[in-house]
């Protein structure tokens, strides 16, 4: 019953705006599967699931869902369920009535709405509030109860848009397993907008990662965070994220601080200039004794203790030509017994888990 | 009672002024000086008084003889009798113009709520050529006063062939009242969420279902305040209403009460029962309008 999306060069353009919104979306959500869109403010992640929603024209391109051309069909006509960021409960009705709407609308006969309305309110524990207005309810119920209206009605896709970033932090992160295993278990095709790269990562079949309206890649967790096509997802993926500077590169050597860091053939083979983007993630990251070839000095700044980890927030000692994103770079270091601030120690790349891409364009180059 | 110390009690040796204050108790948050109490609510009953005095000064004497009104002498309360009631009731046209009042009233309501909760409603939420042009028209018609519309509006009225009907009491009405409604109601849709419009419209519902089973039911604060402006403003009105209604058993109340005073020979006996019972209309749809005026009638739908 569930069924495919497909985004084939959708594009929006907002009135008043001459760059597009969303430029020429092409992306295919398997049925079933739980699609992730996420990117920074702005990226036209939102947008795009509007228009997936039928909220949003369509500028130039199509959208389908299954066979169905739905570009410019009506919302009502889609068969899609939202959940929206603030819920958008209707509030003069009760918890029952919000669920019940749809098929009320749809002329379902009521036993059948009361049937579906209970299994619903049953799955999210939602039970002992059904005659409850949504004014009487906690965040957490009434974000069950949007999760509740979405669910009876049994639509061909979801839309989610942010619908976690109005809890508190530690009820995110139950409710986001939540949301993760029900529509595991529904089976019903979901797309979910996220700006929380942490909400990507752990609940998407796929991740699609948007900036600019443009989609950047789209991949599983894993790939998306071992293989990042561009610069722009490397830096984004990732918690904390990934350190990422351009480089100097002599003779398949690329110079960080004092030191010099051997490069892979195949990296320096597909180098067109002078100079290349490294990345490397904060575990990527060793810490050396002073002279081990490959090791470069950082003076430490800050360390973040997690119990489990901690990170190292260092500057780079011995600046030379290199321009880093930020201004500090961050490590992956035993926890209890950090380096005080101040203190010089030695960091190596792991070379296996080195990133390099263009400097110009930031398209990944190979590492192997 | 008074908080401040008498000026014996300071101590000799305190002869910087400031000390005085400073042994005050210190006034709390929402507290009055004992002067600023006496002035407030000195001049709320100034105001009461002013506001109340010209009611209960008809209401007494519509209880009083025709003769007794006239004299110099006041007198408050003398007989009463309830005589000038049936009068008014029952020798006069003032039941049918209370009548056609009523009918005029009630359309004026009825239409001026419909129209201006539809296009506040439009103005709110959708985006269509001249929008801005219509609500500047909204805003620039509310500036003319009635005198100088009154003759244009009856050409109008007199070509339709409306002269001394009540549709053109109600037509005139509402071209008062609709846009200063349309204008507040879009005011109150604005603070509807859209995203309620937008979960209606995926729960399946359209424009006009959005508007009438979502919107209107959140909107009832606002739609009460139309509802009791636009009653009030077809209820009382004179100008229009002298100026379009011809025969006697047309007219309003507004323009039929006039009739009592003429210029010689006022029948204040007859006028003041009858202004009494003109306010019972008024009261009564304020009291239903007052019980929806509630807040928060949005509240949980939407967080933030």
């Amino acid at each position: 019953m569930s069924t495919s999306v497909i985004f084939d060069q959708a594009t929006r353009v907002y009135p008043n705006s001459t760059t597009p919104a969303v430029d020429s979306l092409d992306l295919e959500i398997e049925a079933g599967e739980f699609l992730v869109l996420v990117g920074p403010s702005g990226c036209g992640k939102s947008t795009s699931l509007r228009m997936l929603a039928g909220l949003e024209d369509v500028d130039s391109g199509r959208i389908r869902i299954g066979e169905r051309e739905v570009t410019h069909l009506r919302p009502k006509d889609r068969d899609i369920a939202m959940v929206f960021q603030n819920y958008a409960l209707y509030p003069h009705m009760s918890v029952a009535e919000n669920m019940g709407f749809a098929l009320k609308i749809a002329g379902v006969g009521k036993s059948d709405i009361d049937a579906r309305v209970r299994e619903a309110a049953r799955i999210l524990d939602l039970e002992p509030f059904l005659d409850r207005r949504p004014k009487a309810l906690s965040g957490g119920q009434r974000q069950r109860v949007a999760m509740g209206r979405a669910i009876v009605r049994q639509p061909q896709v979801f839309c989610m848009d942010e619908p976690l970033s109005n809890l508190d932090a530690k009820l995110r992160v139950s409710t986001r397993t939540q949301i993760a295993s029900l529509q595991r278990r529904l089976g019903i095709t979901t797309v979910y907008v996220t700006h929380d790269q942490v909400e990507a990562m752990t609940m998407g079949d796929r991740v699609a990662v948007l900036k600019d309206g443009v989609l950047q890649q789209v991949d599983t967790p894993l790939n998306l965070f071992d293989k990042p096509a561009n610069v722009f997802v490397a830096g984004f993926i990732g918690s904390p994220s990934m350190n990422i500077g351009t480089f100097q590169v002599a003779g398949g050597h690329a110079t960080i601080g004092a030191a010099q860091v051997p490069l892979p053939r195949v990296t320096s083979d597909a180098l067109r200039g002078a100079e290349v983007t490294l990345g490397f993630r904060p575990e990527a990251l060793e810490v050396v004794t002073e002279g081990t070839p490959g090791a470069f000095a950082v003076e430490a700044l800050v360390a973040e203790e997690l119990g489990s980890d901690a990170y190292l927030y260092s500057s780079l000692v011995a600046v030379g030509t290199e321009r880093l994103n930020a201004d500090h770079i961050v490590a992956r270091v035993a926890p209890r017994g950090v380096p005080a601030k101040g203190e010089t120690m030695w960091l190596r790349i792991a070379e296996e888990k080195l990133h390099a891409f263009d400097p110009g364009s930031g398209v990944v180059l190979p590492t192997a | 009672m008074s908080a401040i110390l008498p000026s014996g009690a300071l101590d000799p040796a305190d002869t910087a002024g400031a000390t005085a204050s400073d042994r005050r108790r210190p006034r709390r948050r929402g507290e009055r000086s004992l002067l600023a109490s006496i002035v407030l609510h000195a001049t709320l009953l100034l105001a009461t008084f002013i506001a109340l005095f010209p009611v209960v000064w008809v209401a007494l004497s519509s209880l009083k003889p025709a003769n007794v009104i006239r004299s110099r002498e006041i007198e408050l309360f003398n007989s009463p009798s309830l005589d000038n009631y049936r009068q008014v009731l029952f020798e006069t046209s003032f039941p049918t113009w209370f009548l056609n009042s009523v009918i005029v009233a009630a359309f004026t309501m009825v239409i001026g709520i419909a129209m201006s909760a539809t296009a506040g409603y439009a103005l709110s939420r959708f985006n269509f050529p001249g929008k801005r042009g219509l609500m500047w028209t909204f805003l620039v018609t509310q500036m003319f006063p009635v005198a100088i519309l009154i003759v244009p509006i009856y050409l109008i009225m007199a070509n339709l062939g409306l002269i001394d009907t009540k549709a053109s009491l109600v037509i005139a009405y509402c071209t008062v009242a609709v846009p200063f409604c349309a204008w507040m109601l879009r005011g109150y849709f604005d603070t509807i969420p859209r995203e309620l419009d937008e979960a209606a419209a995926l729960d399946g519902l359209g424009p006009f279902g959005t508007f009438w089973r979502v919107i209107l039911p959140l909107a009832r604060p606002g739609l009460a305040v139309t509802a009791f402006y636009t009653f009030i403003t077809a209820w009382g009105e004179v100008a229009y209403a002298i100026a379009f209604m011809q025969t006697d058993s047309h007219l309003t109340l507004g323009a039929g009460l006039q009739q009592f005073v003429p210029q010689f020979n006022q029948r204040w006996e007859l006028l003041t029962p009858a202004a009494v019972m003109i306010m019972v209309p008024a009261a009564v749809v304020f009291f239903f309008a007052q019980k929806h005026l509630v807040a928060g009638l949005t509240a949980g739908g939407t967080k933030g």
